[in-house]
């Protein structure tokens, strides 16, 4: 083992160099995702958004070990991804957790896989669920939570191993729009305390920008890197940040930046002047904010 | 209806803290009133009135069966269908009291449950495991596969001369009619389980860390037990149906021979004790199963 102070400093990066993904179909292969790179450095915290279908998962899930790119290289602290593995943890949309065991249960879940002892997954199961606000649900099955707790035992389980990177594939999708905030300011708060690399999946700019570090939008299908932009916010963030000026000029740069992938990921013949020929009436706003 | 007022009230991690000692208070309120006893009572009512007037209107409805076999054996009515021969429900109460008394019956009984204990516990033994690899190998799956296809629709008491022929003792024979009846329907519930498994818990124990090995026992094996007791309890039924055919025709002892043999000596009342008996006995044996499967899975809904 080496000393933690070493680990921390060094922990984390992942790398993603000339990624391209795609799948064999009867017409031939089809490219999810076209030669994207990108990058998150040790402690970072870094968003990827696009509209759906973008292969933003695809490239998530190949970070994670669960799709090999046809071309490129994944690595993480310079070594080739090869498969799932504890340093890759991740949080899926589906919350996931495992309806047999206990919240404490869920959460001990890694650290019964490492070999640790009964009373230390314990101790730190019962450490984490206070964080999360959960330890008075600890014995309880998951079935019984709302989808908000659900997800913060997500999260716990998937931080409880201390992984290098965490992984999210929208996580906070099923979630209504008040559990949704409070849902990231929890991650934000956990983030800051560990210090753990995160790679975020979402298509709410909102979302994005109120967590991130750095923002890498995608270009719809077949999914390339179109543009990476640098969050500047200062830290720790306030809901009331996304009322400021800065935040909503880093919205409107961004959302012009998807809009036009959005468009054409619906299939290219909707547009803005297409939808006011119906007499779709926008209130004054273009097509992308309304979506 | 708990439940839903736990999500309602989802707390914030700053939140909990504050909620914990309110949620404590308000859980002891009842326990203040309850000295009034008829509030408690009322609420008790509340509650539970939907299972009383489920048991009542159950009892209701068994009470008019017995009534309808009564008069219908009382008066022996011949409708086309004949009830002069059915032995009334005073008979077959007499017979029963009679019955309790004998050592000849009650071994009849405990025969045919030693039969269903050793087919059925060697049919799960070999159903339960055999399933579970069938859907984590597809190469076994594929292999195994078309034989159960081709065996499965062969009824149990067709079983029964090949079974005669198969075994050197006429129990063996009997216990081997029972084995398969519960066999098919717990290998392809087990299968069913396996490809019903949520292949993001997979992943998501992979992530984790887990190992093959791990998996199967962490995640596939519990998420495939809920199918396994389904397939339990639907073998429970189909292997009493089995055995009673069995004893029927080549028995000399057990349930349903008693059953058969109360029709060749003429003596009604038993025939009707003896199908009696096999219902509750089937119906006993499917509650243990299901007792059993809700001890295992505290996290099932039921």
């Amino acid at each position: 083992m080496t000393a933690p102070a070493a680990v921390a400093v060094s922990k984390g990066r992942v790398t993603v160099t000339n990624f391209s993904l795609s799948y064999d179909t009867l017409e031939g292969p089809v490219e999810a995702v076209s030669d994207a790179a990108i990058c998150v450095n040790p402690g970072e915290f870094v968003s990827i958004i696009g509209p759906s279908g973008c292969g933003k998962s695809t490239l998530l899930n190949a970070v994670a070990g669960f799709l090999k790119p046809t071309r490129g290289e994944v690595a993480v602290d310079g070594e080739p991804v090869a498969g799932p593995s504890a340093d890759r943890g991740m949080v899926f949309q589906q919350y996931s957790l495992f309806p047999w065991k206990t919240v404490r249960e869920n959460v001990e879940f890694g650290l019964k896989m490492k070999g640790i002892d009964r009373s230390k997954r314990e101790t730190s199961a019962r450490t984490l669920l206070g964080l999360a606000g959960l330890l008075s649900f600890e014995n309880q099955y998951p079935d019984s939570l709302s989808g908000g707790m659900k997800q913060r035992v997500g999260i716990i389980r998937a931080l409880a191993i201390g992984p290098k990177v965490l992984l999210l594939d929208e996580p906070f999708g099923a979630l209504d729009a008040q559990t949704r905030v409070i849902m990231q300011q929890i991650l934000t708060n956990m983030w800051q305390r560990l210090k753990t690399s995160v790679l975020f999946v979402t298509h709410d700019i909102d979302e994005a920008i109120f967590l991130s570090d750095r923002v890498y939008c995608m270009t719809a299908r077949p999914g390339t890197i179109k543009a990476e932009v640098a969050i500047p916010l200062e830290r720790p963030r306030q809901q009331s940040m996304m009322m400021s000026s800065e935040f909503l000029a880093l919205r409107r740069g961004l959302m012009s930046l998807i809009r036009e992938e959005s468009l054409k990921a619906m299939g290219g013949e909707v547009n803005d002047t297409a939808l006011q020929g119906l007499g779709i009436d926008l209130h004054g706003q273009t097509l992308a904010d309304v979506i | 209806m708990d439940n839903a007022a736990r999500k309602l009230d989802e707390p914030t991690p700053v939140a909990a803290a504050a909620e914990a000692p309110a949620a404590a208070a308000s859980k002891s309120a009842p326990r203040e009133s309850a000295p009034s006893g008829k509030a408690y009572a009322q609420r008790w009512l509340a509650l539970y009135w939907r299972k009383l007037r489920a048991i009542a209107i159950g009892a209701l409805s068994l009470a008019l069966f017995l009534l309808a076999w009564h008069l219908l054996t009382k008066y022996r009515v011949s409708f086309h269908v004949r009830f002069v021969n059915v032995p009334s429900p005073e008979m077959v109460f007499e017979s029963l009291t009679r019955a309790l008394r004998s050592s000849t019956f009650m071994s009849h009984v405990a025969l045919s449950c030693r039969r269903i204990f050793i087919g059925f516990t060697i049919a799960a033994v070999v159903a339960v495991p055999l399933g579970l690899v069938m859907g984590r190998f597809r190469l076994v799956r594929e292999f195994v596969f078309p034989i159960a296809e081709v065996l499965r629709p062969i009824p149990a008491i067709a079983w029964v001369p090949m079974s005669i022929m198969l075994w050197p003792t006429n129990e063996e024979s009997i216990v081997f009619i029972t084995f398969l009846g519960s066999f098919f329907p717990i290998l392809l519930n087990t299968l069913h389980g396996m490809a019903m498994v949520d292949p993001v818990l997979v992943r998501a124990a992979q992530c984790l860390g887990a190992r093959e090995a791990s998996i199967f026992r962490e995640v596939y094996f519990p998420a495939t037990l809920p199918y396994v007791f389904t397939g339990l309890t639907v073998g429970m039924g189909v292997a009493w149906v089995s055995l009673i055919a069995a004893e029927m025709i080549s028995g000399q002892f057990g349930i349903g021979y008693f059953t058969w043999e109360a029709y060749s000596l003429v003596q009604y009342a038993d025939i009707a004790l003896g199908m009696i008996c096999i219902g509750v006995l089937g119906l006993g044996s499917s509650a243990v199963i299901r007792g059993i499967g809700r001890v295992i899975m505290p996290w099932g809904k039921t």
